[in-house]
């Protein structure tokens, strides 16, 4: 297609020379650099996540107190929720789907290297788009799942928040399902000779699963997120109670979305975690295909319980009861993860290095978690729950002491393979030890404090209610997880500055094919693209097991793999600027349509400008020659 | 849409990563529109005040404008028939039929909501109002992005920038296309063809 490319503008040809710098960010499609910017700019919304906690925690440590004013503390707990769940845990998952996919199931990049970038664009201004509002008319107040009929204006706060919420999500979720998309295509079609599905590593297993759950849960968001937005906007009914608008309509469009979600959250997490127990036991996962089989049923009944989340409102015995039933029900292939990695640590040597730290304490994290997630199981029991602290130490155990500490055992684990730097390991086993005792401290006493029956997301209480003591244990809780982040963020900026060294290939004396390749990966990932023939097929280079099931070391002959002199003439796809054009172009029409109601004529231009940017660049997309040499 | 992403590269289901990823994109899709439809479905009959669907919905002529789009199924299957044998002729005009029937679809649309605001319905009177423009609002403009695409490859076809080996090309349009004509037989019957009963009034 050379002469297409004549076509266009000189600077917007295709880059080849540009790949350092800061265009070669902007332009690269690269996925380990993709995964990169993920990785920083999700763990950037981390801590603005974690600010905004620790002043929530501030506000509720003493009986009476006024930190903030009740506004500012409605928009802190919906935007604390937002930025936690689809600008940091959900992106740093999708970080290692990009850093390690690729890498485990032996490809040079994934399906379509310009949309993953578009992903990264999108994620990136799509985020400061749903925190825009904090400076421009308050930022969303209605909490994260945002009921009707509150979120319109004459029944909520009547501040903008609600617009920036409605097309901020819009956006992210356009991010999310090309992500999901493209993960898909990859998994299904780009693996290495002999990597059949049942020889996949469980990493990618689940990121497999949670990309079928990013492309068929986000529609239906989008769908509500739109009817909310067109109510808000342009007027129309289908959340006014006055014209008969059914506050059920949001709410089961947005659980129907919202607990495939939760799946979403969790099973990556799982996935890094049934990675690095074995690799630290040594020995192989114990009952591989029930992992899998349960990572399986669990996102296919994530789609069959979303109606737990509404016991309360009235939906009839037989309702709830057959939510209840299939509630409990997920509960079984839980159940059977948790004694799986139990097995597998059973027996092994195990190396209690970091991201072993954070994979165990993930384990005992996530079966408190599940505990009291069943104990709200059945309606009755829930029907005392619903709406206290006792849901929100629920939702903390598993979505910090589960995804959040699954995601820094693989921050650990899988951070020499990018840097050629092994993170700090006494300062790893204090973030370990400040983070597990804070993050107990923080959520443990809410469970006692929910059912004492303290409303959740309440402004403040009274002395007489005898919260007083719990809560300041709790702030104080919050601090040293604020103190054990700041530890993390001093190993990153120390490690940083260390030597890269060249002999952590394989540090961990890994199972799986990415550390079969040198740290830091080239370009090109593999030089050759590897042959599989079983399960952990790079263990069984290095080990034979015995009669007794013991592995022993296969003695080897000098490694010819890490020579890097040789020259490689691998072709790899060529930079673009178009995933940028169009990635900020959707963002700014979105920001646009979100500031319409207050400025019609400034906000319509805007959301033109930036739908014209984005067929401009998607246009300018589809006529890019793939390959850059094309017009040489 | 012009260039291989994988050119060159076995994959390992032997399809094209861009088929299976359109695949995907049809179910992502479908979601959507059920999501659209239960909308629908859920409000039907719901409306406070009129004017109600049975007072306005004409079925003889938005029935000739359902036929119209699903012969522009006839006319994609023909137009990639022909790039596979690599006739280019057939290949515009049966493009060039599919789209303008794509438009003559999108002008029935069009017109058939100017009658209805004349009536009376409008997006913010009532909830049929609401969901019914929303619904068949974003198919429209599903057809509208498939005719651009459509008209996209005639003129790349013109330029003779459409090759027989590109034929991929035309296929996953056409994936696309049946979908979206697929997505309107579905909201034809339930939107349209179904009686809504009015419970409230």
């Amino acid at each position: 297609m050379a002469a297409n490319s004549g076509s266009l503008p000189r600077f917007l040809e295709r880059p080849t020379s540009y790949t350092t710098g800061v265009w070669g960010w902007i332009t690269t499609v690269d996925h380990k650099k993709i995964g990169i910017m993920y990785g920083f700019t999700a763990i950037f919304f981390f801590l603005l996540g974690g600010l905004e906690a620790v002043v929530i925690r501030s506000q509720l440590a003493f009986a009476g107190n006024e930190i903030v004013s009740p506004d500012i503390y409605n928009q802190l707990f919906t935007m604390h929720a937002l930025t936690m769940i689809f600008l940091a845990i959900m992106p740093l998952a999708v970080t290692f789907f990009n850093l390690i996919v690729p890498l485990q199931i032996g490809a040079r990049d994934v399906a379509f290297p310009r949309l993953n970038a578009l992903s990264y664009w999108i994620y990136l201004s799509g985020g400061l788009l749903l925190n825009a509002g904090w400076i421009l008319g308050g930022a969303a107040d209605s909490g994260w799942f945002a009921y009707a009929p509150l979120t319109l204006d004459q029944y909520g706060s009547g501040g903008r928040g609600m617009d920036f919420y409605s097309l901020g999500l819009l956006v992210l979720g356009v991010s999310s399902v090309a992500g999901g998309l493209n993960f898909l295509v990859t998994i299904i079609n780009m693996r290495a000779p002999g990597m059949t599905l049942m020889r996949m590593p469980v990493f990618t297993w689940m990121a497999f699963i949670t990309s079928i759950l990013l492309v068929t849960a986000m529609p239906v968001i989008t769908i509500a997120l739109i009817e909310l937005a067109l109510d808000r906007i342009l007027g129309t009914q289908f959340f006014a109670p006055g014209a008969g608008g059914d506050p059920l309509l949001w709410q089961h469009l947005f659980w129907v979305f919202g607990h495939p979600e939760v799946y979403i959250l969790i099973l990556p997490a799982m996935g890094i975690v049934s990675e690095v127990l074995p690799t630290f036991s040594k020995k192989p996962l114990f009952g591989y295909p029930f992992i899998i089989f349960s990572g399986i049923f669990i996102g296919f009944m994530g789609w069959a319980v979303w109606s737990h989340h509404m016991f309360t409102v009235g939906m009839g015995p037989v309702a709830n009861a057959t939510f209840a039933i299939t509630t409990m029900l997920i509960a079984v292939p839980t159940g059977v993860k948790i004694f799986n990695w139990i097995g597998t640590m059973w027996g092994g040597s195990i190396d209690f290095k970091t991201p072993m730290l954070f994979s165990i304490g993930f384990v005992f994290l996530f079966i408190i978690g599940g505990l009291s997630g069943v104990s709200h199981a059945a309606p009755p029991s829930d029907y005392q729950q619903q709406d206290t602290y006792y849901i929100v130490a629920h939702l903390h155990y598993v979505l910090f002491g589960g995804a959040i500490f699954g995601i820094f055992s693989g921050i650990y684990y899988w951070w020499p393979k990018f840097s050629g730097k092994l993170l700090n390991e006494n300062l790893g086993v204090i973030h370990f030890a400040l983070l597990f005792i804070g993050m107990n401290m923080s959520f443990g006493p809410m469970h006692w404090l929910g059912m004492d029956g303290m409303p959740r997301r309440i402004y403040t209480y009274g002395a007489e209610y005898g919260w007083e003591f719990w809560n300041t244990v709790s702030t104080i809780g919050s601090y040293i997880i604020a103190l054990g982040t700041i530890v993390f963020i001093v190993n990153v900026f120390y490690t940083m500055r260390q030597e890269r060294r060249t002999d952590l290939a394989d540090p961990w004396d890994g199972r799986t094919l990415e550390w079969s390749i040198p740290s830091p990966v080239p370009e090109y990932n593999f030089k050759e693209i590897p042959i599989v023939n079983g399960l952990d097929s790079f263990w069984d280079t290095k080990y034979s097991t015995d009669e007794q099931g013991y592995m022993t070391p296969i003695p080897q002959g000098a490694s010819d793999d890490n020579q890097e002199d040789e020259e490689v003439d691998i072709h790899m796809p060529g930079l673009s600027y178009f995933p940028f054009i169009t990635g900020i172009g959707l963002s700014v029409s979105g920001f646009g349509f979100a500031i319409y109601s207050q400025f019609n004529v400034v906000g319509l231009t805007v959301a033109i400008v930036g739908i014209l940017a984005t067929f401009f660049g998607a246009y300018g997309w589809c006529f890019e020659p793939a390959d850059p040499e094309d017009h040489h | 849409m012009t260039t291989h992403e994988t050119a060159g590269h076995a994959t390992t289901t032997g399809l094209d990563n861009r088929k299976v990823m359109m695949w995907a994109f049809i179910g992502s899709d479908c979601l959507f529109f059920a999501s659209l439809v239960s909308t629908y479905l859920l409000y039907r009959g719901k409306s406070v005040v009129g004017p109600y669907p049975y007072e306005v919905f004409n079925i003889p002529y938005t029935s000739v404008s359902a036929f119209v789009l699903l012969m522009s199924s006839l006319t994609m299957v023909l137009a990639l028939g022909a790039i596979q044998r690599g006739d280019h002729t057939r290949l515009r005009i049966w493009l060039l039929a599919t789209s303008i029937l794509g438009c003559i679809f999108l002008g029935g649309q069009y017109f058939e909501f100017t009658v209805f605001v004349e009536q009376g319905v409008t997006l913010q009177g009532n909830l049929f109002g609401s969901s019914f423009f929303t619904l068949t609002s974003f198919h429209g403009l599903h057809v509208t992005f498939g005719v651009v695409i459509l008209m996209s490859f005639f003129v790349m076809s013109l330029r003779g920038r459409l090759s027989q080996e590109q034929s991929l090309n035309i296929e996953l349009a056409g994936l696309y296309w049946h979908f979206v004509d697929i997505v309107w037989i579905v909201i034809f019957t339930v939107v349209y063809l179904i009686e809504a009963p009015n419970i409230v009034h």
